[in-house]
């Protein structure tokens, strides 16, 4: 093949006029998709634009119903994952594909094929690799030992030992802090300077207008625009992304300064089913009228702490006390009975929270339904209810009996939030409120918080947009491990200073740091 | 090149248009079959059809047939609503038996038949509840698989039922044959049309399962439990307590079918009393989408399919084998369809052709 005149392009890989459709939904129409050699390429879209359609076309993971895709100015035709890689594609997911037992080197090596291993020759081939990158990692330990961004390093060298000159990664810093995103933001560098080609796929703009040199926005399945980053604005690419301007600042409303305590938790330690510590002595205190943010890594006991005082997770020790009376232990029936009224919005709203082939009427009456007496269900009055949160959240739905499976995220979360609201709670505990909406929804769940903190509701907001947290809250809990590293002013501190605090760094030591280079 | 991809929800009308066709194209392939073996598949099909609604014998026999596959389903379907897979029908059905054909041998003969047709009804019903419950604690409390768990207890209830038929309950009066008593003579349910009233208790608990998973607030939570756990746990449902009375419930009127076929039908317990009938419900449950009214329906055209080729086979000579043969492929082809109501083929553009185009 290298024989013939391969034809010389400046395209490390282009797409042209993919088109896939999945039942009636065009996920991807006529995309055109071109990638220089060594560039560092953002892919933007909101959910639902066809970014993961047309990265699942380049890895062969779905074939296009048509169009064609070049690399290296050739044609190819990619009937599986396997075409792609043979290609020189690479493709770093989100969720990490390794194999927690083995070491790092063995999971970097076993995508290199060949019948036998020989672990030493690897491991020091995979070291002087991965210091040519600037990325440091010991190959021989095992990967469960590996912090995140360690895997993540190891997924990156995984697919670029065996070859890839173009690489894919698929919002690589939602699970790092902003000291590890920086570190990665260098290899990613280094990588291009030596001629690999990056796709960068984040939401998160200040990322992409720091790191990319091109960027190619997707909206409603089609290609709206390919430029430089140098020629367009962080405001330019949200209009083209939503199709609209929208304005990006959130109106911070200052807490009322007589709000009495809603919530305290007092060193609160808990453990998963597995038996792992999962919180860890935690204590902190809650306001009516107060956005109290949480900011923390992925899996650093968020959600166990929010399930904990939702009483879905048993307690191991600790108390949790709200409004003067302790619910540590009890279960989230009994808790109603004690008439606390908290709402907790979790994580994964269709997983627990919805029931998703249910209607919405249904699921409001999920809430509303142990209140009534008899053994029938009545359904009227909930529906009613139904259409009112419809009504008031702009809930685009054919009916209040269209199963909220088929909604699409922003509606899915504007249906659980309503829900919560419309009980008029004293406490609302959100976990990735906005994971997963586009820019405009999110925009509408903000304002509905701050309207709640305005009632005097007393709100945990767990966020994983630290900019977000930062505009947002009143205050911003750190949580590392399980512990609370740190409760901050969230209108006076720094990204830098949560992000210290993310990664295990107590503010006492942070403060005292500073004091003691203040003192000299 | 094909293709096979999910496709949008269909319009009532096109669902049952792929239904009937998958049924239709199920019987050309029969036909296929039976001609074949040198058989006249019109005449079979017509004997079939026949001798399952053709007559008004032909259609009692049909609707007692359907009888103790309907309350089967019904019950089956409480627990696959809660994603609890009771394969253990054939169980629960024996013990149920068990149960009924006790308190018939242990009244008194004085007993009025109500009463007596009365206790056995609760007898039958705590038979199979208690043969559910079991596997439902075990999995409740010590998360084991219900799977297993239940379709073991079919074989343990089967291996009861032998010991009662061959040593305990071995009716002494039948000189050596092995036959354990028939129940007595008032507990035979009555008859109304020709058939045992077995046919109205099917009606009713057809519609008392139609309002529990519906209109109750028990059945509101059946079904949170079944789609999710989680979400039950967070609204405050206590999922086990749920499961268990949904398990309890499944069980026992599974166990009813087995006392309304014995006291309806067989009026002897033997160890071959169900008939297959705990397995083919759980066809005839998920045919039905777990749809109550439905269920009646299926109940039927699977009875009538059994009833059917029971017809040929005496007036055809066609063999047992190829009846069930037909059995099997038209409720082969009947679950096929499922298929089609999910995903479709779809042939690939020749892309070449097209992406040339596009460079020109």
């Amino acid at each position: 093949m290298s024989e013939t005149t391969t034809p010389v392009s400046e395209f490390a890989f282009s797409m042209k006029g993919i088109s896939k459709t999945f039942g009636s939904v065009a996920a991807n129409e006529e995309i055109d998709f071109e990638v220089r050699k060594g560039e560092i390429h953002a892919l933007l879209g909101e959910n639902g634009s066809g970014k993961s359609t047309l990265m699942n076309i380049l890895s062969g993971i779905y074939q296009p119903d048509s169009g064609t895709v070049f690399v290296g100015g050739e044609r190819k035709v990619f009937h599986s994952p396997k075409d792609s890689i043979q290609c020189g594609i690479g493709m770093v997911y989100q969720h990490f594909m390794l194999a927690e037992p083995l070491t790092a080197a063995e999971n970097i090596s076993v995508s290199t094929g060949g019948f036998f291993v020989h672990h030493k020759k690897e491991s020091a081939a995979i070291r002087a690799f991965s210091e040519k990158y600037g990325m440091e990692i010991d190959p021989d330990k095992l990967t469960n030992q590996l912090s995140v961004s360690e895997k993540q390093t190891v997924e990156i060298l995984k697919v670029l030992y065996r070859g890839a000159r173009i690489l894919v990664l698929d919002e690589p810093t939602a699970v790092l802090t902003p000291q590890e995103i920086r570190a990665l933001f260098r290899v990613l560098r280094k990588m291009r300077d030596g001629g690999c080609s990056i796709v960068f796929i984040s939401h998160k703009l200040n990322e992409v207008m720091e790191l990319c040199d091109r960027v190619t926005v997707l909206r409603k399945g089609r290609s709206i625009e390919t430029c430089d980053i140098k020629d367009i604005d962080a405001y330019e690419l949200v209009e083209k992304m939503v199709g609209r301007k929208v304005d990006l600042s959130i109106n911070r409303p200052i807490p009322k300064e007589d709000c009495k305590e809603c919530l305290r938790i007092e060193s609160l330690s808990l453990r998963d089913p597995d038996g792992y510590v999962k919180v860890n002595a935690a204590s902190f205190t809650l306001n009516h009228g107060e956005i109290l943010g949480v900011a923390g890594l992925a899996g650093s006991g968020q959600k166990e702490l929010c399930e904990a005082i939702a009483g879905i997770a048993p307690v191991e020790s600790g108390r949790i006390i709200f409004e003067g009376n302790d619910i540590a232990g009890k279960s989230p029936r009994e808790i109603i009975r004690m008439g606390v009224s908290m709402s907790f919005i979790p994580e994964d709203r269709l997983g627990m929270g919805l029931v998703a082939s249910m209607d919405i009427t249904e699921n409001i009456l999920l809430k509303d339904y142990s209140f009534q007496p008899g053994v029938f269900l009545k359904t009227a009055p909930v529906r009613e209810k139904a259409e009112r949160i419809v009504k008031e959240l702009e809930i685009s739905t054919p009916g209040v009996h269209h199963p909220v499976r088929k909604l699409s995220g922003g509606n899915i979360q504007k249906v659980i939030l309503g829900r919560e609201i419309h009980l008029s709670p004293k406490l609302l505990i959100t976990a990735y409120a906005v994971r997963g909406l586009d820019i405009n929804s999110s925009y509408t769940i903000y304002n509905l918080l701050n309207e709640q903190k305005m009632k005097d509701v007393a709100i945990l907001y767990i966020g994983e947009d630290l900019d977000v947290l930062l505009e947002l809250c009143d205050r911003i809990m750190v949580l590392c491990a399980g512990e609370v590293t740190g409760i901050v002013d969230a209108r006076s501190t720094t990204k830098e200073e949560i992000g210290q605090m993310m990664s295990g760094t107590r503010y006492e030591e942070l403060k005292g740091g500073v004091d003691y280079v203040s003192n000299h | 090149m094909f293709q096979i991809t999910k496709r949008d929800e269909l319009p009532t009308w096109q669902g049952v248009l792929i239904r009937i066709g998958s049924i239709l194209a199920g019987v050309l392939l029969a036909s296929f079959i039976i001609a074949i073996l040198g058989f006249d598949p019109v005449k079979t099909f017509a004997a079939l059809i026949g001798g399952s609604f053709g007559s008004s014998s032909a259609l009692i026999n049909t609707v007692t047939i359907a009888i103790p596959l309907a309350i089967t389903a019904l019950g089956l379907a409480i627990a696959f609503r809660m994603k609890f897979w009771n394969i253990g029908g054939e169980g629960q059905i024996i013990m149920g038996c068990v149960f009924a054909t006790f308190v018939s041998h242990n009244m008194p003969a004085s007993t009025p038949g109500v009463v007596l047709i009365l206790l056995m009804g609760v007898a039958g019903f705590l038979g199979g509840a208690i043969w559910a419950l079991i596997p439902g604690l075990f999995r409740v409390y010590l998360r084991t698989n219900e799977t297993l768990f239940t379709l073991m207890m079919n074989y343990i209830a089967l291996c009861i039922v032998q010991y009662l038929h061959f040593v305990l309950w071995r009716d002494p009066a039948a000189k050596g044959f092995p036959k354990i008593k028939a129940i007595q003579e008032q507990a035979h349910l009555p008859m109304l049309f020709g058939v045992h009233i077995g046919f109205i208790v099917a009606i009713v608990l057809g519609v008392l399962v139609f309002l529990l998973i519906r209109k109750t607030k028990l059945g509101f939570e059946i079904r949170v439990v079944g789609e999710s756990a989680p979400t039950a746990n967070y609204a405050g449902i206590n999922v086990r307590q749920v499961m268990l009375t949904g398990v309890i419930l499944s069980g026992g009127i599974v166990g009813l079918a087995g006392m309304v076929k014995l006291a309806g039908a067989v009026y002897t317990l033997s160890p071959s009393i169900t008939g297959n009938a705990g397995f083919t419900a759980i066809v005839i449950a998920w045919l039905s989408n777990l749809s109550a009214p439905i269920m009646l329906v299926v109940s039927v055209l699977i009875a009538a399919l059994e009833q059917g080729s029971q017809v040929i086979q005496i007036k055809l000579n066609v063999p047992s084998a190829v009846a069930a043969v037909i059995q099997g492929l038209i409720l082969m082809s009947a679950l096929g369809g499922e298929f089609f109501l999910r995903y479709r083929i779809v042939r690939r553009k020749r892309e070449q052709s097209k992406s040339q185009k596009g460079d020109a």
